[in-house]
């Protein structure tokens, strides 16, 4: 933990280097959420409601998966490039260090600039908490924080696969950016809108429903279940099968040399 | 004539190369214009009287935007052109007996005609063959799908022109990284590659209307799928040719510009 803090603040002194590319990454960052924030204000004042959700419903959901998958993308970011870090002979230095790879991984890249992302789903948050008009009771609360926590894990598994693909491909693929990408622009809603297969597809493949969906049914008050309230705890055990995929393409990697 | 012409079919059979990454590009694809379909369905269901154009209209713009992403999206930008004015190698495509500006207009062009080449096919293809009104149908007559190819290749080189604004404003800054993000994200609104143009309020809609921006892939996906036709179609496609005339030569100005004080680091 220590040395993670280190690297921390070595990456927090380098990005701010630059300064002015750095303000304007962040204020891009800020500025594409910001567009999606205006896609679902423009859809909802046409059409006022979407399967029972009303708007302050779908800001809320949207900024709970903006803050998880910000948080994710900001300290996981070293998986997401991974591609090149096989690509340039990175990953050999880091498999003679005697410390974890994926830790090394974890730390190799911080992204602040993603800062943007995460102010902005901040704000949207703060406001849909008021506007929502739910009564933060103890376990509202708890489930919140449960919702986030595994929301942040289950992102960063999507990122650790696309990084595990890699040791297959050689090249990243594409075709994650569906779950990962995807999760964040189509989680804006609450996945049932997509209709009952896409909503067990988000349940039992890619359990992006389990933080996003069930438990938002607990926080506005449509189930009373406690099942629904810790339906995030199995989506934070997607962590365990991604791991071991990433071990899997650990021990199959043959360096291609630098 | 004949070195532009060369340097398109270069570039074309390069961007051929890569066919592992274009059928994984199509799975992406297909499954995004599926999720935005399914979305646009709950909203649909909820109010069908709010919704500003028919469904299967909808449908047709929808796959032909995923089907033609490579062409109308803000996104491919040619990394070498950055690495090249950053690094100071724009000193050897100085060199060079051409002009450029229109060597890297035809090499965005061409880059853009072979990924979309690559890709649009199987999606076309599964698209039509969906239950309706899920599917692309039939543009209504030979005329607008004519005029659906016209505006096409139009929009193409509307994007391709805003991309160079974007290129030389790295002469000043260097690092293309905030410029290139804040670009794609405002495009990315405006032209409608998010929600369609027609779902926006109908105040806000009739000036984004008369952006460039709206003359990339908003004019074309609507004339095909029949959301505009007859004299707003014509009306429209003269605008896209007004604003293309006018980034080129905004392009063209600026590029010479930025030449006249281009310092080249290193050698």
């Amino acid at each position: 933990m220590r040395l993670y803090l280190k690297y921390f603040a070595i990456h927090l002194k380098s990005q701010l280097q630059y300064r002015t590319s750095f303000i304007l990454t962040t204020l891009g960052q800020f500025l594409i959420s910001f567009s999606a924030f205006l896609t679902i204000y423009f859809m909802f004042s046409r059409f006022h409601t979407v399967e029972g959700f009303s708007y302050s419903e779908v800001l809320l959901c949207f900024g709970i998966v903006l803050i998880s998958f910000s948080t994710a993308e900001c300290f996981a970011r070293g998986f997401d490039t991974f591609a090149s870090m096989i690509g340039n002979g990175e990953f050999d230095r880091i498999m003679v260090r005697p410390r974890n790879e994926i830790f090394q991984v974890l730390a190799s890249k911080i992204e602040f600039s993603r800062a943007g992302r995460f102010v902005q789903a901040l704000i949207i948050f703060i406001y849909a908490i008021s506007a929502s008009g739910i009564y933060w009771s103890m376990d509202k609360f708890l489930t919140l924080l449960l919702m986030m926590i595994s929301g942040v894990v289950i992102f960063s598994g999507l990122f650790i696969i696309y990084a595990g693909l890699c040791f297959f491909t050689t090249e990243g693929l594409e075709f994650i950016n569906i779950f990962t990408d995807g999760g964040r622009e189509f989680g804006m809603y609450p996945f049932s809108i997509y209709g009952k297969e896409v909503l067990r597809f988000y349940t039992y493949v890619i359990p992006l429903a389990l933080f996003q969906y069930y438990p938002f049914l607990y926080l506005t008050g449509r189930v009373q279940s406690v099942m629904h309230m810790l339906a995030p705890l199995p989506g934070i055990l997607f962590i365990v099968p991604c791991l071991v995929f990433w071990k899997l393409g650990v021990r199959r990697y043959k360096s291609i040399g630098s | 004539m004949k070195k532009y012409k060369s340097f398109l079919r270069i570039r074309f059979i390069n961007g051929l190369q890569y066919r592992a990454a274009a059928y994984a590009g199509v799975a992406t694809q297909f499954a995004w214009g599926f999720m935005e379909l399914l979305m646009f369905r709950a909203f649909y269901k909820a109010d069908p009287s709010a919704f500003p154009m028919e469904f299967s209209q909808l449908s047709s713009y929808i796959w032909l935007q995923q089907a033609f992403l490579a062409l109308f999206m803000t996104w491919f930008f040619e990394n070498d052109i950055f690495e090249a004015i950053a690094r100071g190698n724009v000193a050897y495509e100085l060199v060079r007996p051409m002009n450029l500006y229109n060597m890297w207009f035809v090499k965005n062009v061409a880059s853009r005609l072979s990924r979309a080449a690559l890709r649009c096919m199987p999606i076309l293809l599964v698209a039509f063959h969906l239950p309706r009104p899920y599917n692309i149908s039939l543009p209504d007559s030979p005329a607008s799908f004519l005029a659906f190819l016209v505006s096409m290749a139009l929009g193409t080189f509307v994007v391709v022109a805003f991309c160079m604004l974007v290129y030389i404003t790295t002469f000043y800054t260097l690092s293309p990284l905030g410029v290139k993000i804040i670009s794609i994200s405002l495009v990315d609104f405006l032209s409608g590659s998010l929600i369609p143009l027609p779902f926006l309020p109908d105040g806000i809609r009739s000036v984004v209307e008369l952006l460039p921006f709206a003359s990339i892939q908003n004019v074309p996906l609507r004339i095909y799928s029949g959301n505009i036709a007859g004299y707003e179609a014509a009306l429209s496609i003269v605008l896209q040719i007004f604003w293309l005339l006018f980034l080129i030569a905004l392009g063209r100005l600026t590029l010479a510009r930025a030449l006249k004080k281009v310092v080249v680091q290193g050698g």
